[in-house]
């Protein structure tokens, strides 16, 4: 009940928040929100299934691409072009797992594998001119003063209610989820994979439906980097950096539960945000200092708080660790 | 295409992949005895060539002879590293292991980033554009040196862990953690040992680097795939894979620069990388645990 309510307030709060707040803070928030809904979809796999995967990039970046190029070269639009960007993303996703799974590759080698597949397709996008190679591909920048849903363009609060309902859907789903029978099956298998398969459950089957899902949601969140950004550069959407950026909100937040991943984007990307604001305010340049903040806030919280800093926050707010 | 091209690209593949080896060795000895996948260094490499490049700025000391005390500062600090970091995450999960040194890796890139630029910088020698023609093949002198130095090394290494005292104790420790503990080694020791051992070895790798390649912060996260890719080639864990691992990779990326693109070079290693890790998961020269 209390989380019931809790959650109501929150929900409230964000739709009210375009109401009173420019649009600096609604593209940090934004941003905060990108990075909750990948953060969710990561969970899936690491958190739910205990697959660890540092080659999220893949399936944003074959999303982005695959969207922004039917939008690009065909004039088809984001919401069609959505499936393709899902369906491209399921395959690749159950390729990996698929032979992933079959030759028995697990912990540090699956991860590695994953790595390795992102960083594979980031070489092969700079080599595909039709794509724009490594110059990049640029999306028509639209009208940004009314809303155009179809196309995806529009105004700053657009783009927030967009990603908004994306996370909220996303929430609602791994909700959902981790009660279902999937979601059990998914946790036994986390604990211990022998005892899972020994009791009977089709290990292979339920971890592959995990990558497909995880993949799914990523792709999701490709598209609308594609019509959010604009343009998209191999370098930058396949990179090692972006799949550790997506990684950073969960852990911090706490893997595995519901909330972990949205507390701990909205955390960071909040504070990354100050911290980069207050060394412009001091008349500094310094590239890297984003970059060296995470490293530092994901060391201590690896080391102090491994379960993240959600768990103990629910147990103080009185909602036990149910979720 | 004549065949002395090809052999020449051979052979400066070959050169250049045996300082691969050695960095990958470092890799291969800490994962083999700490059974910790450091992710963490192709950074504590960059680290290496920065402080080459910095003694050659200021004393004009040529790399092969800075290897000596910049391997052993590395010592010092991989020996703090474990002792005072990685220790305590000796009995976690294999992920959080993997995530505090993705963590120390970050933080690494992006501290040099801010100290040195994102400018590549590099080390001229005297003897940087010599080379030796023997017939119709050309080699260049620093290559030669780097992989002589970087052959030396190892062999240093494998005579250490197979006729020291102190060697014989972490190869126990690699086989048998239990074992090791009830015989009465400090295996806490022994592993900060261990892991100062493959910081030297990376660290005299980054310093014959600098004699072949330009460095910049941001080469560091690539050097560490590279390290992945050759140690499970070669077998995570193996000395001799490793070394195997870095001369077939070294000879596969100059061939795919000849033959292909060569910015198309490193999608080899990483074909190689899916290849081998589904086929034949534990490595070439690796064993099956």
């Amino acid at each position: 009940m209390r989380a019931r309510l809790l959650l109501a307030a929150l929900g409230a709060g964000l739709i009210a928040l375009p109401q009173f707040s420019g649009n600096y803070v609604l593209s940090l928030a934004t941003l905060a929100l990108y990075f909750a809904f990948t953060g969710q979809a990561w969970n899936v796999m690491m958190g739910f299934a205990g697959q660890l995967s540092l080659g999220h990039s893949l399936f944003v970046g074959l999303g982005a691409y695959a969207a922004a190029a039917l939008f690009v070269k065909f004039g088809i639009g984001p919401w069609a072009g959505l499936w393709l960007a899902m369906a491209i993303c399921v395959a690749a996703g159950a390729a990996i797992g698929l032979l992933a799974f079959r030759f028995g590759i697990s912990g540090v080698y699956f991860a590695l594998l994953t790595i390795a597949f992102a960083e594979f397709t980031r070489i092969g996008f700079d080599h595909i001119g039709w794509l724009g190679g490594p110059g990049g591909l640029f999306l028509k920048v639209g009208q940004r003063t009314s809303w155009d849903l179809a196309d995806l363009r529009g105004t700053p609060a657009m783009f927030y209610y967009v990603m908004l309902a994306l996370t909220a859907g996303a929430f609602a789903l791994c909700a959902w989820l981790l009660k279902s029978r999937a979601g059990y099956y998914w946790q036994a298998i986390r604990e211990d994979e022998d005892a899972a398969r020994a009791l009977g459950i089709n290990t292979f089957r339920w971890k592959l439906l995990a990558v497909a899902i995880s993949a799914a949601m990523t792709s999701l969140a490709g598209v609308f980097f594609a019509f959010y950004y604009n343009n998209l550069f191999p370098e930058q959407i396949f990179h090692i950096s972006q799949s550790i950026e997506i990684i950073l909100g969960p852990i911090v937040g706490g893997v595995g539960t519901l909330f972990g991943p949205i507390l701990g984007a909205v955390l960071l990307t909040t504070l990354a945000d100050s911290l980069t604001n207050l060394v412009a305010a001091m008349g500094l340049d310094i590239p890297g200092v984003k970059q060296v903040f995470y490293g530092v806030i994901l060391l201590l919280v690896i080391m102090f708080l491994p379960n993240g800093i959600w768990p103990p926050i629910a147990k103080r707010l009185g909602l036990g660790r149910k979720d | 295409m004549s065949a002395s091209l090809v052999a020449n690209v051979v052979i400066s593949g070959l050169l250049t992949g045996l300082v691969y080896g050695l960095m990958a060795l470092g890799l291969s000895v800490i994962f083999g005895v700490v059974r910790v996948v450091n992710f963490a260094h192709g950074e504590m490499m960059t680290v290496a060539m920065y402080a080459a490049v910095l003694l050659f700025g200021a004393f004009k000391l040529d790399p092969i002879l800075a290897a000596l005390p910049v391997a052993a500062v590395f010592f010092v600090i991989g020996y703090a590293l474990q002792a005072g970091l990685i220790n305590p995450f000796i009995t976690r999960p294999e992920h959080s292991q993997f995530i505090l040194l993705v963590a120390v890796a970050t933080i690494i890139t992006n501290v040099m980033l801010m100290v040195f630029g994102p400018d590549a910088h590099s080390v001229q020698t005297d003897y940087q554009l010599d080379s030796w023609a023997i017939g119709q093949i050309i080699v260049d002198k620093s290559r030669v040196y780097a992989a002589l130095c970087a052959l030396g090394t190892t062999a240093g290494l494998f005579a250490f862990f197979r006729f020291s005292r102190t060697g014989t104790a972490i190869r126990a420790c690699a086989d048998n953690h239990l074992g090791a503990l009830i015989v009465g080694l400090d295996v806490k020791h022994l592993y900060a040992l261990t892991f100062g051992l493959g910081a030297a070895c990376v660290a005299v790798a980054g310093c014959m680097m600098t004699l072949l390649v330009e460095v910049a912060p941001s080469v560091g996260p690539s050097y560490t795939l590279l390290g992945f890719v050759i140690v499970i080639v070669g077998g995570l864990g193996s000395m001799p894979g490793a070394l195997l691992g870095g001369v077939l990779i070294g000879v596969s990326e100059a061939m795919a620069g000849l033959f292909i693109d060569p910015s198309a070079k490193s999608m080899f290693s990483f074909a190689l990388l899916i290849v081998v890790l589904l086929f034949r998961p534990q490595g070439l020269l690796g064993r099956r645990t």
